[in-house]
């Protein structure tokens, strides 16, 4: 693979997605001190929001320590360089919050719908393009439909206004081709100007992989998270994704030592657990499970004493998708009522 | 006098046909006229067959015999967009009007909590809020009446089969609409409401979860005894309506897990949350009626 010279946009997730792993609890301080710290080591972009994106506080997903908007006016204002994004799933969130965001100064908005729903994001793509952010359309559990399907998806997307697509890989499925595949139908097809991303999540070990396939395939924008703080297994370590980015000489602009830095002495500390391949992330990757469905099973497992590797599975066999979390105290519930243990 | 009030559907798409096959079996409504405005329509030419009186140029079409065939009562199943001049020219002669749109111009009518007081009031337009609305609300209201919720939070999911091109590009008003009728009918002090869109293969139940805070601590016995009454009264109208799991306690959190399976008429049987909403204005316009014939109401007097 020969990646010399290509440039890559380097996205941090650790404040977003991070928020999984934290339960929403990241305080105002630590969110300062690590986008901080990303800026000085020149990652362009960063993401702050609650886990489920703008709107997502509520009992189903975990009520945030503080309001994406207090999170914004806290960060907005300390960046030298590095712009910051937020992420919105329509459903959860609404074009009300869409303007907060914009008004707290964000330069990216993030549109994020399940891979074959996205005509429910007409109106918040049109808004923000409107707006003349920065805006991405976001094609989640992109591993459950074919590449055929996600490229008519993201036609959609692109037609409503969106300026970059991504693939987003929220279970941790794909192996190295399927992005090949994804990526490169994509870039054949959709307008040249169109920026494609991949989001990927570490819960087969394929995170780094599949990073450098959807690069080689000419996606130029790529998600990952510094000390890999996301959902699951985390997201594609930034500070190893760096590393091999310098090794393969593409351009990416970040300071590799002090990107590692911010992930052993900011980000590790902060970690509730250690993000890792534990059984149940593993089994969310293998199973094909939306990635922060990891800790809700874990809670289920505890209260109800299902494991959470077997709700998990049947999740999958269920085919559900992003934003389910209130089906998982269900089956655990139904579960532990069919052993006979409540 | 026949007990049957006379009805007009408007719009004849997947929800109008749905309700044309209901109001068929209706004791309290006869369907008169179903209008649209699409020559081709699928629905009309059912209603049609039926022996029902169509036109495809809309409410326009039928005006002029409002009073001739003795209209009462009117179903929008079209779009906020034309509700209100709908509602304007239908209530200028008397009818009332169940509105099937998000448009939302008169009060928000969830039947097993509401109905009876906008009937007796004799409410010349209601509207039946969201699937999601009237899924879950009910249940919402189990609880408040109870005791006090601080925060009401439904996240209906339904399958991406049975979300039509309406909602789908304002989802928003969905949200908006759902959380506003969360606090204004199911009484929670503030609410929010969250639908998850899922495009498995077979097609999934709709499903809705309702969580609710309560400001004391929860009266367990007393919810989940005015749970259970509530899912009665819901199952007057739309059998398959299910407790799954729940009410569960968790501190001051109460929890309830619901599967709606509709009826089957036109709509399948998964589309849980357009069979609620077609049953509930069926339900709305049945108690117009009956009202009316126990004269508790009277309908506007006409020449």
């Amino acid at each position: 693979m020969d990646l010399k010279g290509k440039k890559v946009t380097l996205h941090d997730m650790s404040l977003r997605d991070g928020m999984h792993a934290k339960r929403h609890q990241i305080s105002i301080e630590q969110m300062i001190a690590v986008a901080t710290g990303l800026d000085e080591a020149g990652i362009p972009l960063i993401e702050v929001t609650h886990g489920d994106g703008l709107g997502g506080a509520s009992l189903n997903y975990g009520f945030p320590a503080h309001t994406d908007e207090e999170y914004l006016n806290a960060v907005v204002p300390k960046m030298k360089n590095a712009k910051v994004s937020a992420l919105l799933l329509p459903g959860i969130g609404t074009v009300d919050h869409l303007k907060m965001a914009r008004d707290c100064g964000v330069h990216t908005i993030r549109v994020a719908t399940h891979c074959t729903e996205a005509d429910v994001s007409e109106q918040h793509i049109g808004m923000a393009a409107k707006m003349q952010l920065d805006t991405v359309g976001f094609l989640m559990m992109a591993h459950m439909v074919s590449a055929e399907k996600i490229l008519e998806q993201a036609k959609l997307m692109e037609s409503y206004g969106a300026n970059c697509i991504y693939c987003t890989d929220s279970a941790g499925f794909m192996l190295p081709d399927e992005v090949t595949q994804k990526i490169s139908l994509l870039r054949a097809e959709l307008n040249p100007a169109t920026e494609l991303g991949f989001h990927g999540h570490h819960n087969m070990g394929m995170a780094i992989a599949n990073s450098l396939a959807a690069v080689d395939a000419g996606a130029n924008r790529i998600d990952g998270s510094v000390a890999g703080l996301g959902a699951g297994a985390g997201n594609t370590p930034l500070e190893v994704f760096v590393a091999v980015l310098d090794r393969m000489q593409a351009i990416h602009g970040v300071d590799l030592y002090k990107i590692m830095d911010v992930a052993e002495d900011l980000v590790v500390p902060l970690m509730d657990h250690p993000i890792r391949v534990d059984r149940d992330a593993l089994t969310l990757g293998y199973a094909g499970v939306y990635s922060s469905f990891l800790l809700f099973a874990q809670r289920a497992e505890a209260k109800y004493g299902i494991q959470a590797r077997d709700i998990l599975v049947e999740l999958g066999r269920r085919g559900t998708v992003g934003g389910q979390e209130d089906m998982i105290e269900d089956l655990a519930l139904t579960m532990a009522k069919e052993k006979g243990l409540i | 006098m026949s007990k049957k009030l006379k009805a007009v559907i408007i719009g004849p798409g997947n929800i109008g046909t749905d309700l044309l096959m209901k109001i068929m079996r209706s004791d309290w409504v006869e369907l008169v006229w179903m209008v649209g405005i699409d020559p081709d329509s699928a629905g009309l030419k059912r209603a049609a067959e039926l022996g029902i009186k169509i036109s495809t140029s809309g409410v326009d079409g039928m005006l002029d015999k409002v009073i001739e065939d003795d209209i009462r009562i009117a179903f929008d199943a079209t779009s906020a967009y034309v509700h209100a001049e709908n509602s304007r020219k239908l209530n200028e002669f008397g009818v009332i009007m169940i509105d099937l749109t998000p448009a939302a111009i008169g009060p928000y009518c969830i039947p097993p909590v509401n109905l009876k007081q906008h009937a007796e009031k004799l409410e010349m337009n209601v509207n039946m809020v969201t699937c999601g609305g009237q899924a879950t609300i009910p249940m919402v209201a189990a609880v408040s009446q109870v005791q006090e919720v601080e925060y009401g939070e439904i996240i209906a999911t339904v399958s991406s089969r049975s979300v039509g091109p309406g909602t789908r590009q304002n989802i928003d008003e969905f949200t908006r609409t759902t959380s506003g009728a969360v606090e204004k009918v199911g009484g929670a002090k503030k609410g929010k409401a969250i639908i998850v869109i899922n495009p498995a293969e077979p097609p999934l139940m709709m499903r809705d979860t309702i969580h609710c805070l309560t400001k004391e601590t929860p009266d367990q016995a007393k919810i989940t005894e005015s749970v259970h009454n509530m899912v009665k009264e819901v199952q007057k109208y739309v059998p398959g309506y299910k407790l799954v799991n729940g009410p569960v306690f968790d501190g001051n959190k109460v929890s309830i897990f619901m599967e709606v399976k509709g009826l089957g008429d036109f709509l399948p049987d998964y589309a849980g949350n357009l069979d609620i909403m077609t049953a509930a204005a069926l339900r709305t316009a049945e108690m117009f009626a009956e009202e009316t014939y126990n004269q508790t109401i009277k309908l506007p007097a006409r020449a």
